[in-house]
């Protein structure tokens, strides 16, 4: 296999064996768009500059479909001018185009308004102390292992049942990213970290139809990601499980989310408490600080500096000092979600959250996913969700679901072409139980969560 | 329009012929049955107005080269974020690592393309006019404000976007494109008592910035956000259960776009994934139902001159009075499954690999006055706008989220409901279309597909509709 080879001698083992070195190139660039910016007239800037190599190989019917070779790299300026500020952005390195870069941000600054929350952080909030995270975990996987493994993973997938007739194919990824933020308070931090991923989608067959489901992987450590058998299998199990998969009819019932979903309630919670969405009056949870937006058994904890943790990182967008910290504690919100403008905005003091949370965990939970169906008794899991029927303004909530029936406290059927209804506050604040299976892939960690009641509509009888 | 790209783009990197018959070459060295480079160059510019005044603005340039090389069913891909020599060539050598066989192929004599334009070759983000923006989203906002005390936020939007590309291909293919593209977005929030609703409008094609300028563009978008969100305020629960749905002209067109246009992509056919595979020839909708795929509009968001392989973008007709008759093909699956390409190869940009997509997408007119068919309806709704909406290709079950919807008793428009999704089968939906209106409108410009990670510019429409049977997704 010479011709994958010379994929391998490529720039990936260069950024692997020397990440000292492209930091430092890094950081020289945004050493030199900030003297730029100040030489030519802004009170104020900022620079992000990343770098990221990804290989990737795609397998389907154990033929190679795709094997992609990927470098990325980019800048983008913001800079501030008497209260106004403009931002530009390139993929292209050139000094002289970086130069040009900051201009146009200038340029822009020209054209805006004063906006009195423009502006970088307060100096003094900007993280000193930049603690390794663990997050750089660098191997060589040369592109004949991932096929190798891609392989692996259809094949023990596709090996389950003879249901299984067909495959959109299995992928493996490594991938190593690099990214400086730099401003003009001197303040300059660097985050390096890689991430090695799988995942196999396959498709089952029987006389009612074709379905089709995946499953997946992603560590910070080759070595960590989930054996290639446990992928291919999970992702058949899946498939499988749905086959012969029906309506129900309509109806008000509990539900119970599964963490690849009930994640996306948490995500709902955290966008509405979001300086944003607030300053823009455009959510259901205005003033919410104090109120109970979960039950009193249920917290919220953010662990940004969590080392090897999926969203980890010293400092946020802004460059302010990251710390663990309750945003839901007892089922009360205790703060905002705030990035330095959002928090100006408001009249109140940064989160450190500019860029989203990080590695926010949902504590609380006792049960079992068992003794959660148990509880439920009769109704609905939720195991997909579809399309964009969330309305933060109002907490209106309407999606299509597929997932499962549940009679006597067991599985019954699998369902599909259904809706699930409700409001946002009442499906989160009457939570009546939680699980302990949280899904530690995501940086927004959830276990299974059972809703007490929802509209499901389906069948009309 | 090639050569004004090449003289911009390729000659100040110094890629002339010479150098572009060199990367071909290298990349069909190892006996690769196609290769092809993709350069391109994006400029990108867009403003944003705030509680009344306009506090960001940024620009964005993206420039590189991908390519790609393909064995059989196989394809190698890498990419460059520099137009040199030299990273063009350390990319064919990635690419063609998809063939272990050494051989000699063939790089037919590029030929140039030719093909009609679609659009004016105009740069909207050259036009130096970025305080005319300013003072634009400045006016829009002040008359939004002006239409209804209760609009207590306004949010304005405008971005322009200027994509070059070249496309050189071992096929002998030789074409560039300019292809400019605006859009205006402008949402506001009302208020009224405890309720707070949302209104949103816009719209935009390929064309420069002059069009959405005109007052009677933005002042139409305005109008409607405004309309929209006093409607929503007023808005009861949304029914809940298996019922008649009437889709009203235009935007709510998304349902062809999810129930049947992805589903008759070719890359999913030729795998045998979709849950229209195997079903060519058959009847899957009712006789009044004509759906095209048509990249060829004139200035429309989702058109195209060329697709992004060099193909000529075509009307392709994918049902025909209700048999499936076509699907959307790029050069991979053509050749694959033995069809010409239908000029539906899309990538996002250079450093993604094409495949089939959709540009506009919509259902020919039929015989009957929107007023007739919303008469016809005993009990039902009337949804006239959407958010979007997604499918799952292999069951076939699709989701499009209504923003703005009416119940119908008795043949007669009654309260508003609110927002709430609508869930049905693609293979099955358009067999329950009972009565196509006469009104055909297509989407004002705002259209975002997606599709395995890569986002393009789309378009959708269609007349009204009468659907016989949708599951909708409230909570009465």
């Amino acid at each position: 296999m010479s011709a994958v080879g010379a994929l391998a001698r490529g720039g990936i083992s260069d950024l692997l064996a020397n990440p000292d070195r492209e930091a430092e190139l890094l950081s020289g660039i945004a050493r030199r768009a900030l003297d730029r910016a100040a030489a030519r007239g802004a009170d104020q800037a900022e620079v992000s500059v990343s770098s990221s190599l990804n290989r990737e190989a795609g397998v389907r019917l154990g033929e190679v479909e795709v094997l992609e070779e990927a470098r990325d790299r980019g800048v983008r300026v913001t800079v501030y001018c008497g209260g106004c500020s403009g931002s530009a952005s390139t993929g292209d390195l050139r000094p002289e185009v970086i130069e040009q870069t900051v201009d146009r941000a200038l340029a822009i600054a020209r054209h805006t308004q004063r906006d009195p929350a423009a502006g970088l952080a307060e100096a003094e909030l900007m993280a000193g102390d930049l603690p390794d995270l663990d997050l750089w975990h660098p191997v060589d996987v040369d592109m004949d292992e991932l096929i190798a493994r891609a392989r692996e993973i259809e094949q023990a997938g596709r090996a389950t049942d003879a249901r299984i007739n067909n495959s959109e194919g299995a992928s493996v990824s490594a991938e190593a990213a690099l990214s400086v933020y730099a401003n003009s308070h001197g303040f300059e931090g660097c985050n390096r970290g890689t991430r090695y991923s799988q995942s196999c989608i396959l498709i089952a067959a029987d006389e009612a139809g074709m379905q089709r489901d995946y499953d997946w992987d992603s560590r910070r450590r080759f070595d960590q990601l989930a054996a290639p058998v446990v992928t291919g299998e999970e992702a058949a199990r899946r498939t499988l499980r749905r086959l012969g998969a029906r309506r129900v009819p309509t109806g008000k019932v509990p539900v119970l989310f599964v963490p690849e979903v009930s994640r996306g309630l948490i995500g709902h919670l955290v966008a509405a408490v979001s300086g944003g969405q607030l300053y823009r009056r455009a959510s259901y949870l205005l003033d919410a600080v104090g109120t109970r937006v979960l039950p009193e058994w249920a917290s919220l904890i953010e662990s940004p500096r969590r080392p090897g943790g999926p969203a980890s990182s010293g400092f946020d967008a802004d460059g302010v000092a990251t710390r663990e910290s309750a945003l839901v504690a007892d089922g009360q919100l205790l703060r905002y979600v705030l990035s330095t403008y959002s928090a100006r905005r408001l009249g109140l003091i940064t989160t450190a959250n500019a860029g989203g949370v990080r590695n926010l965990r949902f504590s609380g939970g006792r049960h079992s996913y068992d003794e959660l169906v148990r509880e439920m008794g009769r109704g609905l899991i939720v195991t997909e969700l579809m399309g964009q029927g969330i309305n933060l303004v109002t907490g209106d909530y309407s999606r299509g679901a597929s997932g499962f029936w549940v009679e006597n406290g067991r599985i019954a059927w699998p369902v599909e072409e259904i809706t699930v209804a409700g409001h946002l506050r009442d499906m989160l604040g009457q939570l009546r139980a939680a699980g302990t299976d949280h899904d530690e892939r995501h940086s927004i960690q959830v276990p299974s969560l059972l809703v007490d009641e929802m509209m499901v509509a389906g069948q009309s009888d | 329009m090639y050569e004004q790209v090449r003289q911009q783009m390729l000659d100040p990197a110094g890629l002339g012929r010479t150098e572009i018959d060199q990367a071909l070459n290298r990349l069909l060295a190892r006996g690769i049955d196609f290769g092809e480079l993709y350069f391109q160059r994006r400029v990108r510019e867009g403003w944003m107005l705030e509680d009344g005044s306009v506090k960001n603005g940024s620009w964005d340039v993206d420039q590189g080269v991908g390519v790609r090389a393909i064995a059989g069913t196989g394809t190698g891909f890498a990419y460059a974020d520099s137009l040199a020599l030299p990273a063009l060539l350390d990319a064919a050598d990635s690419a063609r690592a998809i063939s272990q066989r050494s051989g000699d192929g063939r790089v037919q004599t590029v030929k140039l393309t030719d093909y009609p334009h679609r659009y004016k070759g105009v740069d909207p983000t050259a036009d130096g006019a970025s305080g005319q923006r300013v003072e634009l989203l400045r006016t829009i906002d002040a008359y939004a404000r002006s239409l209804d005390p209760r609009v207590s936020q306004v949010t304005v939007s405008l971005s322009a976007s200027h994509d070059q590309i070249v496309i050189a291909a071992t096929d002998g293919t030789l074409a560039g494109d300019q292809r400019p593209l605006v859009r205006l977005d402008i949402r506001v929030l009302m208020e009224e008592g405890d309720r707070r609703e949302q209104g949103f409008s816009g719209g935009g094609g390929r064309y420069g910035f002059d069009e959405l300028v005109e007052p009677e563009v933005w002042q139409t978008y305005a109008r409607e956000a405004v309309r929209q969100a006093a409607i929503n305020l007023g808005a009861e629960a949304a029914p809940a259960g298996f019922m008649t749905v009437v889709l009203g002209a235009g935007w709510p067109g998304v349902l062809l776009h999810e129930a049947v246009g992805h589903g008759l992509e070719g890359d999913f056919n030729r795998k045998g994934i979709s849950a229209f595979s195997g079903r060519m020839g058959e009847q899957v909708a009712t006789d009044a139902c004509t759906v095209v795929d048509d990249g060829t509009l004139d200035h429309r968001r989702g058109s195209l001159s060329i697709d992004d392989e060099g193909t000529p973008t075509r009307c392709t007709t994918l049902i025909e009075n209700g048999r499936l008759v076509g699907f959307m093909q790029d050069k991979l699956n053509a050749r694959l499954m033995g069809v010409e390409p239908t000029g539906n190869g899309r990538r996002e940009s250079f450093a993604h690999l094409p495949m089939p997509r959709m540009t506009n997408t919509y259902m020919l007119p039929g015989q009957h006055d929107p007023g007739e068919i919303i008469a016809s309806v005993d009990d039902g709704i009337y949804a006239v706008n959407f958010n979007g909406g997604q499918v799952d290709i292999t069951s076939g079950k699709f989701v499009f989220a209504a923003s703005e919807a009416y119940r119908i008793k008795n043949g007669k428009l009654g309260a508003a409901i609110k927002g709430a999704t609508l869930i049905g089968n693609g293979p099955d939906v358009l067999t329950r279309v009972g009565m196509v209106g006469n009104d055909l409108k297509l989407d004002t410009g705002v259209g975002v597909c997606g599709k395995e990670g890569q986002s393009v510019p789309v378009g959708v429409g269609q007349p009204t509709l009468r659907v016989d049977g949708l599951t909708v997704g409230g909570t009465s």
